[in-house]
């Protein structure tokens, strides 16, 4: 597809600086580049550190071989993976066993600005922090996340603000709190999970949980329920494994009824009311709503898709709202391409493509006209099964567009011991990429 | 794939920034099999670092064909064209293990 031949000359060179641990473009003595001093001036700045921002911060050194100066923006003191978080739930993780600090970022050079972003300068190419500092950028790579839509709820944010009805939808505190609601909940007691309309983050997470949920009620309150009301016709990821789970492994503790969007909540937090009229009560609510960009994405005009979502040029991931002013935005914050997932592995395989146009850009040359995005999204059923979907994802430079590969894509055929090591070993390979060690 | 390589040759990337797509097609593999296929210690996926490119093109085409049993690996590789599994194997072959 890129169809970039190994050159003879380089493929000795590569087999030469690979046996002295020094693949490196300024390595390369044989093709002087004038460019490099622009990649060593730039100031590349990297605005949240989650998966998406860290995974650049980390790649931008890799594929710069160190001269990229890049400083990352992040008010949180570590990273807390989302993806594995619902086995905190069951009891089988702690949040220490998710953390990854932003030390190893640190050592191999990256620049760390513990504070928020409160406003983008797109103009003067500045971020105003909420100390009061500013960060220029010639380079600019904005990693939102998502926010919450909690005001499309009626109730729902007096009901999260006095802790009554959690999303736990960012991996931290509120996972404990939510961990905490199920462990007061009475052998007996109702879990209700309400699931927006697709896009949100994680299509699969909400199943997951819905499995692990039961996990833990199956083996500690065996009289539970898990009620699942989803706003979509159908399990948006996994659907026939996720149903086939819920009708064998947890028959008679999860009920999963499509096509009910929830629309309120009660002051007390224990009743659900849904667009059509009907009610349910739990003991414990977890009500998903909407989601969209970012707030910072939103305030500075870069989620103007559908009013939620960033778009962006896929090939070097540029903001379409910002044209001109050094901007990238990745992650669960873009508006997706058909069948991308606004997923952790997506947002790293976001920040590999940007990181690598932001190098080519700052080095004169064209982005790659051919990026590839790879996903593999592992969900658990239990503290030791596991099941995937999987998709490669290429450029299309007629629809500029990623779309699904042909035959690249697809499930597992069942629940299994062995993708549940593979899921630990994808949490690894995240880590490191991410620049943890 | 291989037959456009005269007119790259006249007309295509530089050395450095066909490097750089290399690396970064090489990094579509990392967040599984470790940065720089290096898999981290513990990981239940093999490193890919080290390993001779013929290898690397054997099995990524046996995963394509079915022909090696796999979870995940046979929608994966389907996606990668034969020039970029090339490309895939003399990247990760050249890096220390």
């Amino acid at each position: 597809m890129s169809g970039v031949p190994l050159l003879p000359e380089r493929r000795r060179w590569l087999q030469a600086a690979g046996a002295a641990g020094l693949l490196g473009l300024a390595g390369c003595a044989s093709t002087p580049n004038t460019a490099m001093p622009a990649l060593r001036r730039a100031q590349v700045l990297v605005v949240g550190g989650g998966w998406g921002g860290a995974t650049a911060a980390r790649h931008l050194k890799l594929l710069s071989d160190g001269q990229a100066q890049v400083t990352l923006v992040e008010p949180d003191a570590a990273l807390v993976s989302c993806p594995q978080s619902n086995l905190v739930l069951a009891g089988h993780r702690t949040l220490a066993d998710l953390t990854l600090g932003y030390e190893g970022l640190e050592r191999l050079g990256v620049r760390r600005v513990r504070d928020r972003v409160a406003a983008l300068d797109l103009a003067r190419r500045e971020a105003v922090l909420a100390s009061g500092g500013r960060l220029r950028w010639d380079r600019l790579i904005l990693s939102p996340g998502v926010e919450l839509m909690r005001e499309r709820v009626d109730g729902l944010s007096a009901a999260h603000a006095a802790g009554r009805v959690l999303q736990a939808w960012k991996a931290g505190p509120e996972t404990l709190a939510l961990r905490a609601q199920l462990e007061a909940l009475p052998d007996g007691g109702v879990f209700v999970l309400t699931i927006p309309l697709a896009p949100f983050r994680c299509p699969p997470g909400p199943y997951e949980r819905a499995c692990l949920v039961a996990d833990y009620f199956k083996r500690v309150k065996p009289r539970s329920k898990v009620l699942v009301f989803d706003a979509n016709p159908e399990p948006v990821s996994k659907a026939a494994l996720f149903k086939r789970v819920w009708a064998t492994q947890y028959a008679g503790i999860v009920e999963y009824r499509p096509s009910f969007n929830a629309v309120a909540v009660s002051a007390d937090g224990r009743e659900v009311e849904f667009e059509l009229g009907e009610r349910e009560r739990g003991d414990v609510l977890n009500v998903l709503p909407d989601m969209r960009a970012g707030d910072i994405a939103a305030r500075s005009g870069l989620a103007r898709a559908n009013g939620r979502w960033c778009e962006v040029d896929f090939l070097d991931f540029s903001a379409e709202d910002a044209p001109g002013a050094g901007v990238h935005v990745l992650g669960d914050a873009v508006l997706a391409a058909p069948l991308m997932p606004k997923s952790a592995h997506m947002a790293n395989a976001h920040a590999k493509v940007a990181a690598a146009a932001v190098v080519a850009s700052l080095s004169g040359w064209e982005p790659n006209p051919a990026p590839v995005l790879t996903n593999t999204c592992y969900s658990w059923v239990d503290g030791a099964h596991a099941i995937h979907v999987a998709s490669v994802h290429g450029y299309s430079a007629a629809q500029r567009t990623y779309l699904v590969l042909p035959g690249a894509s697809g499930v597992s055929t069942g629940v299994s011991e062995r993708e549940a090591s593979y899921a630990m070993g994808w949490l690894k390979g995240m880590r490191q990429d991410a620049g943890e060690g | 794939m291989g037959g456009a390589a005269p007119v790259l040759a006249q007309t295509g990337p530089s050395d450095g920034e066909a490097l750089l797509r290399q690396r970064a097609l090489a990094a579509s593999c990392a967040a599984c099999h470790g940065t720089e296929g290096r898999a981290p210690a513990g990981s239940a996926m093999p490193s890919l670092a080290g390993r001779p490119a013929p290898w690397i093109v054997e099995q990524m085409s046996a995963f394509q064909s079915g022909a090696r049993e796999a979870t995940v690996m046979h929608q994966i590789a389907r996606g990668y064209s034969p020039a970029q599994i090339e490309q895939l194997a003399a990247y990760f072959a050249a890096l220390k293990p």
